[in-house]
């Protein structure tokens, strides 16, 4: 589902089509009245029309050029009507599919006495327990309280790998909509029906709650300022005209208000907010709030855990070190067949780079006897005729060997020491008696881990790794990933009191994580990202759940916030910085009848006063349908410092929106003027 | 245009740069309460008078309370200047025998000199006794200078300070304002004026005998210590009628330096001061800088446009070399005037030494449009360095977003209480000078007062509102404005550009003050480099252009292509 949403194109008719009833619905001023800026270009058209409507009765003359400029003025309305219907339905077909399976949710609800009753998924209530068995699915969201189970999470994750939930633990958690492939289990509904996870799924993805976030709030009030200000200098130059001897239209002043009015941000505004909302969750990120993705772009300090996020999360054999009198290859070829029948990520590490680096053929796989690691031997291995060969903890190893620790050589001793100083962990393999030499597992740092970290320096963000790993495993990890800090040994309160002390200064925190005891650090975190295997507490704790479960998620949601904002930034500006050239497209247009040497501000050489005020409004129509693709997609983002990220954001919006109208104005009264359309 | 005359510009900014970081220093210690170069000397005197008014110097105020006692102490000044004005009759010190002011005019007057604007509808040797001009006009020069560095610093506060509800304590800082930097550098400016022939005397005028054998009489009083206190406190407000173009108000090219200089000091110095406090020296430096880029901008636009004189003199016959010599004083010449203007304007300072009005239509704009930006180039004493503030606010709230995080300033958080309080105060400005404009153009009554009729008239109304609304109080000149009408609104425009923008503006500074200040990082937008000024620079002139364009080439821009089309009305 998700990988089909992706491939959407802008220009999907199946988006299209709908999105064009949906712009002419938005046209109720009800609606409009939460953009004040397209709300006040309405009413300017209504007026408009109806000055068109009396032209074409008492003066025909002039009936053509206010026609057309109240059409236009309907257009600017309506393109801006048109880009937040776009984006709103992109997440449509998916938000469709979702209620799909919403609706036809049964419940099978255990009663007191034992026995279930089938009952619809809306009337179930909190405290409910429900019966799920093999092929059904869960009616709603809740905790395992009994059973373990293979679950199918694709209809809200895309992921088609069925998951194991259990009572208890971390893997308790589960979601309605998601059907149960074996097992049966019984569930305890926690969340309501109606503010369950789908139905909060499916609210984001339609906009319909959509609540403006704090910045797009602060943004309404400048731009309402803004358009409060330009109302008084379209009266004002009324008065003023009024004293020069010059009596202006209404039409050419509403003209003059709609295109210095902030209508290009002001009609995209709504669309890039959604469209925000709606690039995460093609990341398969589900934010509760719009709040949380502007938090994420504010984002100072992340926490992230070692396990999974920077490293991958197992030991893996690095380096084979022989003891004196062994050769390397016999030492490696020696731990090759001692793995081959030990499964776990470390064993088959130890295969892979033995038959890599090292170049060892692959043995035949015929053993005697297969000695299997337990707790208490701590070793592990293979019988081949004479050959014993064994590896596990070098204490475990010496003690099989008969060796005692001051016995072993002094080289493989140091060896040992070093590998333990650098934060890995030495294992040792022998042959009967014979020690052949250590094994340096070591966690394995992510491939490109360290360039992200950097890219996240650059944009002014610390990286802070958490484990339980000692603090000198801890400190030799961190170097070698290049975090900035590191919380060695930590507990869940470690976590929490790191994240209040950095918020007592200031800094805005994200963390992810997926255990109960994250949950009180996820709620006192800015931006808590919850993995969709987690439990039902860390998921209410948090603001987001990522549903593809990827610690290294954080960091592409903190780009995606920051994206939003920049996209609201640029086009801001833009907007703004557009007015200029359409000041110069029609003030001599007014005032040039009075004082003819006001002539000379028409810099651009429009062909005649009406024919400059009609493509300064057609312009500032066509730039909103023309910005669509860009509040859709938001704007190029490379991760780099703020200064640089200004310099360019203000030379491409703002240079760019200073001269592009002066060239698209001039464009637009060429074909006007070819047109004779006035 | 001159290379002697660019020198003297050049020298007069580069002696202002100099004075900027010891003033500045000086007035942070004052305000941080640390010992300073007085306080051996006056610190005893501050406490003194703080008991005997009763005040807890230790005691801070809350923005609301802070503001609250700023209004009542203008509204108590207003009421006193008020009385002052009406009542001169019956005052001390009236031996030419002035009566009462009419009360449109004391209205007009009064608000005028509280709201440090200094409009003049009066002529000051013709209507005021000595007593009105010492106890009145120039205790108000003192009390509304102080009353913006007070606000501004508290301004500052709130900036420097995190997560508190207090700004300071209003008495305190006003009466340090007063004490510690008005006071002192008043004095040293005034003995300077006297030794320049300014007249410093309780007599009211001597007569002489001129060449014709006619009797003048020549009016004189105490000049000197009201001009320096004028200047200093950018009120602007002359002894005499025609203000510094006066030879007793401004004798002579060192006179001429020196009220220049004494304007720019403490206004680009409270720069200074707000860097230092907020611990970002680089940051006040980045404000003076935008300032200085906009103003020597309005010097040299002044300047060109002057120095290329007016072609329909030339045309009858007028030597154009020493360019439009109307409405200018020949000791000044053309770099002085247009020094003089720019700078008066820049500042809300509004004192004069040519008429505005008689400036070609481009000279004449750019005095007019430098009062439309805001009055923040410098701006007046602490009203243009809040007006800066609220200025950088909008840039990094506008450009901040494209960084990709919410718009922070000095680590404070900008959002939509900041904005909403922020557009209330930038609608004041376009609200009043546009509004009043706008009617007056079309009231019959009020087009009567004007000089000159075509686009030169309107641009006499559009001045008289730009200088009361950004409170400069400078005069284009032509328009009778002592009518009922032009009292009273010019009063309420100078009211509201004083009170109902600062309002607003200490709302803002009572939110930041309640905020952390966050550290920066390389993800903060930087505020403090050329980038962050050339933007706030393009903000400051695109806001202010955009509002007041059409208005401006109505008026001034139609002028100047008229006069260069040969074109009279």
């Amino acid at each position: 589902m998700s990988k089909a949403h992706k491939a959407q194109s802008l220009l999907d008719p199946g988006i299209l089509r709908p999105a064009v009833v949906d712009a002419f619905r938005k046209l109720d001023p009800r609606l409009l009245l939460r953009n004040p800026v397209i709300f006040v270009t309405e009413m300017v058209a209504v007026v408009v029309t109806l000055l068109f409507l009396r032209d074409l009765a008492a003066n025909p003359g002039e009936a053509s050029f206010s026609g057309q400029i109240a059409a236009w003025l309907w257009f600017t309305v309506l393109f801006a009507t048109f880009a937040e219907a776009i984006a709103e339905g992109r997440g449509r077909a998916q938000a469709d599919s979702l209620k799909k399976t919403k609706s036809e949710l049964v419940a099978r609800r255990l009663k007191a006495d034992g026995v279930t009753e089938t009952i619809a998924a809306p009337d179930l209530k909190v405290g409910d327990v429900v019966v799920v068995s093999a092929g059904e699915l869960i009616p709603g969201d809740g905790e395992v309280i009994e059973g373990v189970a293979s679950v199918n999470e694709s209809a809200i994750t895309g992921e088609s790998a069925p998951v194991i939930r259990e009572s208890g633990g971390d893997r308790s958690a589960v979601t309605g909509g998601t059907q149960v492939l074996s097992d049966e289990i019984r569930i305890r509904i926690t969340v309501a029906p109606g503010s369950s996870f789908v139905d909060r799924m499916i609210a984001l993805i339609e906009g319909a709650q959509r609540q403006k976030t704090p910045n797009e709030i602060a943004l309404s009030i400048l731009l309402s300022g803004l358009t409060l200000i330009f109302l008084f200098v379209c009266v004002a130059i009324w008065g003023l005209a009024g004293y020069s001897g010059t009596v202006i239209s209404v039409t050419v002043l509403a003209a003059l208000l709609v295109t210095l009015i902030p209508t290009t941000i002001g009609g995209l505004l709504s669309a890039i907010g959604i469209a925000g909302m709606d690039r995460l969750v093609r990341f398969n990120v589900i934010a509760t709030s719009g709040r949380a993705v502007e938090a994420a772009g504010d984002v100072d300090t992340l926490l992230l855990d070692k396990t999974g996020t920077i490293t991958f999360g197992n030991r893996m054999a690095s380096d084979f070190l022989a003891a004196p009198g062994v050769t390397p290859a016999e030492l490696a070829e020696a731990a090759l067949i001692a793995s081959l029948s030990d499964e776990t990520p470390e064993g088959r590490s130890v295969v892979a780079l033995a038959t890599g680096d090292f170049g060892i053929a692959m043995p035949e796989a015929r053993f005697d006897a297969v000695i299997g690691f337990t707790a208490e031997t701590r070793l592990s291995g293979v019988d081949i005729g004479p050959r014993r060969l064994r590896k596990g903890a070098v204490d475990a190893v010496l003690k099989f060997a008969g060796l005692a620790e001051q016995d072993a050589p002094a080289e493989f001793r140091r060896a040992v020491e070093q590998i333990a100083r650098s934060g890995g962990t030495p294992l040792a393999v022998a042959d009967g008696t014979r020690l052949l030499g250590a094994i340096h597992l070591k966690d394995v740092v992510k491939p490109g881990i360290k360039e992200r970290f950097a890219a996240l320096r650059a944009m002014g963000i610390r990286t802070v790794m958490v484990t339980g790993d000692n603090p000198v495993t801890a400190a030799a990890i961190a170097s070698e990933a290049g975090v900035d800090d590191y919380l060695a040994q930590a507990t869940p309160e470690d976590k929490l009191a790191y994240i209040r002390r950095e918020q007592q200064g200031g800094r805005l925190i994200a963390m992810c994580g997926d255990g109960t005891n994250d949950a009180p650090a996820l709620a006192q975190a800015d931006v808590g990202v919850a993995m969709q295997t987690g439990t039902q507490a860390a998921r209410e704790a948090a603001n987001m759940v990522d549903l593809d479960s990827s610690p290294t998620k954080l960091i592409e949601i903190v780009e995606i916030g920051k994206q939003l904002l920049m996209t609201r930034g640029s086009l801001t500006t833009f907007s703004i910085a557009n007015d200029v050239a359409k000041y110069f497209a029609i003030i001599p247009a007014l005032f040039v009848a009075t004082y003819p040497t006001l002539g000379a501000l028409n810099i651009m050489g429009l062909a005649s006063p009406q024919s400059a005020i009609l493509s300064a409004v057609i312009f500032n129509a066509l730039i909103i349908v023309a910005l669509i693709p860009l509040a859709l997609k938001g704007v190029s983002y490379r991760p780099s410092g703020a200064a640089a990220l200004l310099r360019r954001n203000l030379l491409v919006y703002g240079l760019g929106g200073l001269v592009l109208p002066f060239a698209g104005i001039k464009i637009i009264d060429l074909a006007v003027s070819a047109l004779h359309l006035v | 245009m001159t290379l002697i005359g660019w020198l003297q510009i050049s020298l007069l900014f580069l002696a202002v740069l100099l004075v900027i970081k010891p003033l500045g220093l000086y007035m942070a210690k004052v305000f941080s309460g640390e010992r300073h170069l007085l306080s051996p000397v006056l610190a005893r005197g501050e406490r003194g008078l703080y008991r005997l008014a009763g005040i807890d110097a230790d005691k801070e105020q809350s923005w609301r309370a802070y503001v609250t006692a700023m209004l009542m102490f203008s509204l108590m000044g207003f009421l006193a200047l008020y009385a002052i004005l009406r009542l001169q009759a019956y005052l001390p010190l009236n031996s030419q025998g002035f009566a009462g002011m009419a009360p449109d005019l004391a209205f007009n007057t009064a608000v005028s000199f509280v709201t440090n604007t200094n409009w003049q509808n009066y002529g000051g040797e013709t209507t005021l006794s000595h007593f009105s001009q010492m106890a009145g006009l120039t205790v108000q020069n003192f009390l509304s200078a102080a009353t913006g560095i007070a606000l501004a610093v508290a301004f500052t506060r709130a900036f420097a300070r995190s997560k508190v509800t207090t700004l300071g304590n209003f008495w305190v800082d006003v009466t340090r304002a007063t004490l510690y930097v008005l006071l002192p550098l008043s004095i040293i400016v005034a003995l300077a004026f006297v030794a320049m022939g300014l007249p410093q005397t309780l007599d009211a005028s001597v007569t002489a005998t001129t060449l014709e054998g006619a009797n003048q009489m020549i009016s004189l009083g105490p000049v000197a210590s009201q001009e320096a206190i004028k200047q200093l406190g950018t009120n602007g407000g002359g002894f005499f009628n025609v203000n510094a173009a006066h030879p007793f108000e401004n004798p002579t090219a060192w006179s001429n330096y020196l009220n220049i200089f004494a304007m720019l000091s403490i206004s680009s110095a409270l720069v200074y001061a707000f860097g230092e406090m907020v611990g970002h020296r680089r940051q006040g430096w980045a404000l003076i800088s935008a300032m200085a880029v906009l103003l020597v901008a309005g010097v040299a636009v002044t300047y060109w446009a002057e120095a290329q004189g007016n072609p329909i003199l030339t045309s009858l016959g007028v030597d154009p070399s020493l360019g439009n010599m109307e409405g200018k004083e020949i000791r000044f010449g053309q770099a002085m005037t247009a020094l003089y203007a720019a700078v008066t304007t820049g500042l809300s300072d509004g004192g004069v030494n040519g008429m505005h009005g008689s400036f070609t239509g481009l000279g004449g704009l750019v005095p007019m449009f430098l009062i439309q930006l805001g009055e923040v180039l410098p701006g007046g004493v602490g009203s243009g360095l809040y007006g800066m503030l609220v200025f950088a606010l909008l840039s990094v709230f506008v450009a901040g977003l494209m960084v990709g995080r919410t718009p922070e300033f000095l680590g404070k958080k900008i959002e939509g209480r900041e904005m909403k309080f922020a557009m209330l105060a930038v609608l004041v400005l376009p609200l009043a000078i546009l509004g009043f404009t706008a009617v007056s153009a079309m009231l019959p009554l009020a087009v009567a007062s004007i000089g000159t009729a075509g686009p030169h008239g309107l641009s006499e109304i559009l001045y008289a509102y730009t200088s009361a609304a950004g409170n400069n109080g400078s005069a284009f000149g032509g328009l009778s404005g002592n009518t009922p009408w032009y009292n009273t609104t010019l009063g309420l425009a100078m009211l509201l550009g004083r009170f109902a923008y600062v309002v607003p503006v200490m709302a803002i500074a009572g939110s930041l003050a309640a905020k952390v200040k966050a550290p920066g990082s390389a993800g903060t937008f930087p505020t403090d480099g050329p980038l962050f000024v050339g933007l706030l620079v393009g903000i400051i002139l695109i806001l202010g252009g955009l509002q007041f364009f059409p208005a401006l080439a109505l008026g001034p821009i139609a002028d100047h292509l008229a006069m260069l089309a040969g074109q009279t009305f």
